[in-house]
């Protein structure tokens, strides 16, 4: 017998007689489309937890790329816009690359999916505009750029809007560690500095 | 009768992994209490947590509706456990992943060391995992001759300490930060002799020491917090980083997980991803999670395996009341509020899964004989359960399961002597007055009741009873 018939066996004897009618599960929670969108909250939540928000129009976004990483070497996704990359900035493409040369760059730029604004949450799903897992993790500053479009109110939202079939990277400020005391610090194996550039259409505010 | 052949729910086998402690709870609980630090660490971390923890769960105007949907779908998910799974190996596989079996610890870490040898490599990543420390696989990797190494920050000051975990998402909770630098100075190669005891100093030395093993490492060997049925994907929910590093980098992904952690629909996770984070970490949302379907051609490991494990769960599942303890998404929020944990420390427990909620898992998935002493790890005070976000009635469990513990001959005995003096109206007016008169005897028992107010004074007893009294008016 294999372990697989062996374990299944097991599991329905421990079982017995299935229940003539399944339970239901209650969802009295708020179901994704219930809450209203607030980018207020988006960049609150997105502070909180020490990432650093820039909010502009779409025209502005090189500036904000520049004010970060001006003068450092940027590894980007095959698909990102280019209006988004200052001159200042060196940017090598994601063709390939070892990992070894995407741990050698200052920084990165993606695009993402989707952003939960209750949690200050951003989800990436490997889109030509945000490119493979491993180049928003091994650079030490990745910069998002999210259209206000992509932000969802609650998680539910934002499960519901992804692609299950994807790769996907939920992230949640820089990474950190509540392992010393459980007091959450900033700052162990992914990028230490996350800043999200919210574009809002025909908004150019900065900071 | 064909049942029988296809094998009855079995317990964890004895001799492999960690399930089982050397002695018993109060001999272990006893020498812990003595150790003031590790008194002083755990109420330290445990009450940070707790006050983080409600914050965030007092934001959510739907906790206790979330909780709800929560506990109903694991019900949904043990009552129809095999239809899942095969649901489940039927998407991963689908999805270009492999699905592999393990009846128990054995088999498990077998299967694993098979996977790794024939990728040649001699070292393997691991993301932190109850599952594979609960079957030994690094006791049984370095047998084999291959390397484990620890990236979660906790796992890793364990293992450099030559340490045993002691909480289900801290494992190294009982560690202060001097005590880590100490251990870092200790074991780090190539450590900076400076190093303080900064929190953030600490993590960028963890930072720097693990960063060359992420990346030349080709096999990284994982747990899963969530697998959905429905699509076949996995789930994997962290802080560090190190998580990402391990599913992103190597050629070939190993995740070792627990049967019960399957979930029916991707729409479940909606439930899970907002009870998790809130109930472990006391945060909105975990820095990293990471969910992966099967293979993607040309972004992360092209080599994915899934080793679905039993280890003694059918035994737990066949006990319809205990079969609530396997609804456990290992938040440890119990162990945070339990009085008893913060006072003794994981360690007491001997198993990877401590405190309430390992009071009630260890004892079913080993059977009761071999941690026989755990469901009396507690004071009923209900703590567990009201921190519970999927709600398992920790207390009742320990009160079932305390009623399945081997009882001293010594209780069957008394029990019938209070029966039957009970029963005869002349005796039980002779025992009150003694009872009367022990007065006199100070507020202990004697032998072989002197266990019971060992800790605790006697009640005085009145100086007449209730007939005394109604006859003498």
């Amino acid at each position: 017998m294999t372990a697989r018939d062996l374990i299944l066996g097991r599991l329905r004897v421990a079982l017995g007689e299935p229940p003539a009618d399944p339970a239901a599960v209650p969802r009295d929670y708020r179901p994704a489309g219930a809450v209203a969108v607030d980018l207020d909250l988006l960049v609150h939540r997105l502070t909180d937890y020490r990432a650093t928000v820039h909010r502009c129009a779409d025209a502005d976004v090189a500036q904000v790329v520049d004010e970060v990483l001006g003068g450092r070497r940027v590894v980007v996704p095959p698909g990102l816009p280019r209006h988004w990359l200052p001159a200042t900035v060196a940017a090598v493409t994601d063709e390939n690359l070892t990992a070894a040369q995407i741990a050698a760059v200052d920084g990165v730029v993606t695009a993402a999916a989707v952003a939960v604004a209750e949690t200050g949450t951003i989800v990436l799903d490997a889109a030509p505009d945000q490119g493979r897992r491993v180049i928003s993790l091994l650079p030490d500053v990745h910069v998002c750029v999210l259209r206000a479009d992509q932000v969802v109110a609650t998680v539910p939202d934002a499960v519901a809007r992804v692609d299950p079939g994807r790769p996907l990277t939920w992230i949640s400020g820089p990474s950190a560690t509540s392992d010393i005391e459980l007091n959450r610090v900033e700052g162990v194996h992914g990028p230490r500095h996350l800043h999200v550039v919210v574009v809002s259409a025909g908004a150019a505010q900065h900071g | 009768m064909t049942r029988t052949f296809l094998g009855m729910p079995a317990t964890a086998p004895r001799g492999v992994g960690n399930l089982r402690g050397e002695e018993s709870f109060p001999a272990a609980a006893r020498r812990a209490l003595g150790d003031t630090q590790l008194r002083r660490n755990l109420r330290h971390a445990t009450t940070t947590i707790r006050a983080k923890s409600a914050a965030v769960i007092g934001e959510l105007p739907d906790w206790a509706q979330l909780r709800a949907a929560g506990s109903a779908i694991k019900t949904d998910v043990m009552a129809r456990l095999p239809e899942l799974l095969e649901q489940l190996e039927a998407a991963v596989a689908a999805a270009g992943g492999t699905v592999h079996w393990a009846a128990d610890a054995l088999e498990a870490n077998r299967i694993v060391t098979d996977l790794v040898r024939a990728t040649g490599a001699q070292r393997v990543m691991k993301v932190k995992s109850m599952a594979t420390q609960e079957i030994g696989l690094n006791e049984a990797l370095e047998a084999a001759g291959i390397e484990p190494v620890e990236t979660d920050l906790a796992e890793l000051i364990v293992q450099l300490g030559r340490d045993r975990p002691s909480h289900i998402l801290v494992p190294a909770i009982h560690r202060n930060r001097a005590e880590i630098r100490e251990i870092f100075l200790r074991e780090m190669p190539g450590v900076d002799p400076a190093l303080t005891d900064e929190p953030a100093v600490l993590a960028a030395a963890a930072r720097r020491h693990l960063r060359e093993t992420f990346l030349s490492t080709p096999v990284a060997v994982s747990g899963a917090n969530f697998a959905v049925a429905e699509t076949g994907s996995l789930a994997v929910v962290e802080s560090e980083g190190n998580g990402r590093m391990c599913l992103t980098l190597p050629e070939t992904l190993i995740t070792v997980m627990g049967v019960e952690k399957v979930i029916p629909t991707w729409a479940d996770l909606e439930v899970f991803l907002q009870l998790l984070p809130r109930a472990s970490t006391g945060e909105r949302m975990n820095p990293y999670t990471s969910m992966w379907t099967g293979v993607t051609p040309g972004d992360g490991p092209q080599q994915v395996h899934l080793v679905l494990l039993d280890n003694g769960r059918s035994a737990v599942l066949a006990d319809a009341v205990g079969r609530q303890a396997l609804h456990c998404i290992r938040c440890s929020a119990c162990l945070n509020v339990c009085p008893v944990y913060e006072r003794t420390g994981g360690h007491a427990y001997g198993s990877v899964y401590p405190g309430p909620i390992g009071a009630v898992l260890s004892p079913q998935l080993t059977g009761m004989p071999d941690n026989a002493s755990l469901p009396y790890a507690s004071s009923l005070c209900g703590a567990c359960y009201d921190a519970c976000p999927v709600m398992i009635n920790i207390p009742e469990l320990l009160v079932h399961l305390r009623g399945q513990a081997p009882h001293p001959a010594g209780e069957k005995a008394a029990m019938g002597a209070a029966a039957y003096t009970m029963d005869h109206p002349r005796l039980y007016a002779a025992a009150q007055r003694a009872a009367g008169l022990a007065r006199l005897a100070g507020p202990a028992l004697p032998p072989p009741l002197n266990g019971w107010t060992a800790s605790r004074d006697l009640p005085a007893a009145p100086p007449q009873t209730f007939r005394q009294w109604w006859a003498e008016r």
